[in-house]
């Protein structure tokens, strides 16, 4: 298939994005209202907006963690309409990367498994996953840190674990959601960092914060405000 | 995701919450431990009790007046000697033929005084039965003939009356009527309830003399080989119903008694397993409980694994497995535990406990199906959460 390969073909494309929830009560919440959007390759994307604008929910999209009411969605050149839930956990493996806020490691479990778990499903033999996690840990800076739990490590190490969890399966695109939110303005500068050099390295970043400083980093910012993009810079 | 791979995860997860697993397991480990030991009891029981039966001695017919079954009311004899007669020339061979008058009388020598079953017979007996002598002889057709007041001791009869001392030749004293011990018998241990050592043998005719009733209870046939039971039973049922037309007779052979025990015992067994596996659905109920407790728990894992690239039955699969390794790790443990308690059992009761390979086979199976009946449900939740409200779950 030569658009996996994902050259010339943009990491994202959607065309009258929306989302709607339907509540309990019968009223229908329209989170996102109609959003056109073209992520290239290898850019580095912020998404900003206040709390409750959609960013989440077009965040959520994007990572394919749910599917649009309306209109289309094409993940490195695949229409997301097209692919079951399996497909759909397929492409998040191979394609996505995720960085939370809360960091989401499995607190029993040490930093090397917690960063090979993408490769679990994706079928790697053991050894392979293994070897590719450790080399993942390294290029965070946390070699040394191995055989560590998340409750031996502070905040910042975390997420740079789970940075490293987003980029042992060579993913086209890291999706972080406020990955700074929980984290002291030094570690918080260090994670951001570590996404630049990653985004340097062509994989395209797209970053998800309402905070301005963070944002400023990014060298696109799209504005998010009541479910539709105010602003795209 | 392979399965040895969902196995190490499950391993992983049923350690962290090492008592929980525990307590959840112990459900399934008391199921299948009374699955186990009341089997092996019900087996035991019904084993022990055909080899009594088979310990009467082969190819015999009891023929007694009457319906024989369960919850058959007894009936009162109407046959006498003259029947035994009758059955004797219906069948040919006299000495294949014997009598059984029966009655429970105390029997004395001096101050000690020994409750025994008195059973009225005939020479034949020994040809019919298999009864060996330890000391002494048989009854003899004279002894029948003349009503001789002598009688063969079952071996714990001679004990307690004796003792150390040689009973050959002398008295003992049955409803104010002296007796000479002729014989004693060698122990055989209890038949199907009957202690055959405490019985007493006379001869049939002083025996009715003795109760009073000219009456017998029943005849017994031998048969010389295993193919000849079933139609010399029919020869010799038909022949008592020509003589007493409208009353039943019944003959029970040793193969009928075998068969009606058995399916008797085999039930009584299959209700015993039964009863013991409602414990072992209820540890089922308590492991899906548990692992409805732990999808809850774990709800977060489960959206961060959906959004690491986890499909619906890679986490279907993950949770199917700990169920699953519950309970057949329970039913392992359950398994040891009732094999030893069956031993024990064995060992410190007179409960005759026996293992028997199918209801080993049958618990861990069952153990195992129920941890993928119990767990599919949870499991099935689970591999159904929405990975974005998963995710945001605290």
């Amino acid at each position: 298939m030569s658009l996996a390969d994902g050259r010339g073909t943009p990491a994202f494309e959607a065309v009258g994005l929306a989302r709607s929830y339907r509540l309990d009560g019968g009223v229908t919440v329209d989170a996102l209202r109609g959003v056109d959007l073209r992520v290239e390759q290898g850019e580095f994307v912020a998404i900003v907006g206040p709390s409750g604008s959609g960013k989440s929910t077009l965040m959520h999209l994007l990572g394919c963690l749910d599917r649009p009411t309306s209109g289309t969605l094409r993940v490195n050149g695949v229409d997301v309409a097209t692919l079951d839930d399996s497909g759909l956990a397929d492409l998040r493996n191979r394609t996505i990367g995720f960085v939370f806020q809360s960091f989401h490691l499995l607190a029993r479990t040490s930093a090397l498994d917690n960063v090979a778990l993408p490769l679990v499903y994706r079928g790697v033999p053991r050894a392979e996953r293994r070897e590719r996690a450790r080399r993942a840990l390294e290029a965070v800076g946390l070699g040394h840190r191995l055989t560590h739990r998340p409750s031996q490590m502070s905040g910042g190490e975390q997420q740079r674990v789970a940075v490293a969890r987003a980029l042992v399966g060579d993913p086209r695109v890291l999706l972080a959601d406020e990955p700074t939110g929980n984290l002291d303005s030094r570690n918080g500068e260090e994670v951001m960092g570590l996404l630049e050099r990653l985004n340097e390295g062509g994989v395209a970043v797209v970053l998800v914060t309402h905070d301005a400083e963070v944002a400023a980093r990014a060298r696109r910012r799209i504005h998010v405000r009541d479910g539709r993009i105010e602003r795209d810079a | 995701m392979k399965t040895a791979e969902a196995l190490r995860m499950a391993v992983e997860a049923l350690r962290v919450n090492r008592l929980r697993s525990m307590l959840t397991m112990l459900g399934v480990i008391i199921g299948v431990l009374s699955v186990v030991i009341l089997v092996a009891i019900g087996t035991g029981a019904k084993d022990a009790i055909e080899k009594e039966i088979s310990g009467l001695g082969s190819n015999i017919i009891l023929v007694v007046p009457g319906q024989v079954g369960l919850g058959a009311a007894p009936t009162q004899s109407r046959l006498d000697l003259s029947d035994v007669a009758y059955v004797r020339r219906v069948v040919g061979d006299p000495s294949k033929v014997t009598v059984a008058v029966n009655s429970g009388e105390p029997v004395r020598v001096g101050r000690v005084e020994v409750f025994a079953t008195l059973t009225g017979t005939d020479e034949n007996m020994a040809h019919v039965f298999d009864r060996p002598l330890r000391r002494g002889r048989y009854l003899t057709k004279t002894d029948v003939d003349t009503r001789r007041r002598v009688v063969i001791l079952g071996s714990e009869v001679a004990a307690k009356l004796f003792g150390d001392v040689d009973p050959i030749g002398r008295q003992v004293t049955i409803a104010g009527v002296r007796f000479r011990v002729v014989g004693v018998y060698a122990t055989v241990g209890a038949t199907f309830g009957v202690a055959r050592d405490q019985e007493v043998h006379l001869p049939v005719t002083t025996a009715q003399r003795l109760i009073g009733l000219p009456r017998i209870n029943g005849i017994a046939v031998g048969a010389s080989g295993p193919d000849e039971i079933e139609p010399l039973r029919r020869k010799v049922v038909d022949a008592l119903s020509e003589r007493y037309p409208g009353e039943t007779f019944s003959a029970v052979t040793q193969t009928q008694l075998l068969g009606t025990i058995g399916t008797v015992l085999g039930m009584l067994t299959g209700v015993l397993a039964a009863i013991a596996g409602i414990s072992l659905l209820v540890g089922g109920v308590g492991v899906s409980n548990i692992m409805l407790v732990s999808v809850r728990e774990r709800t977060r894992e489960i959206g961060l694994r959906k959004a690491l690239g986890a499909r619906g039955r890679d986490i279907l699969g993950q949770f199917l497995i700990e169920a699953v390794l519950l309970t057949t790790v329970g039913g392992v443990i359950g398994i040891l535990a009732g094999v030893g308690g069956a031993l024990l059992i064995r060992a410190v009761s007179p409960v005759p406990a026996s293992i028997t390979w199918w209801s080993i086979v049958l618990a861990f199976g069952v153990s195992a199906a129920v941890g993928v009946f119990f767990g599919v449900a949870p499991a099935r939740r689970a591999a159904r959460l929405d990975p974005v409200v998963a995710l945001r779950t605290d």
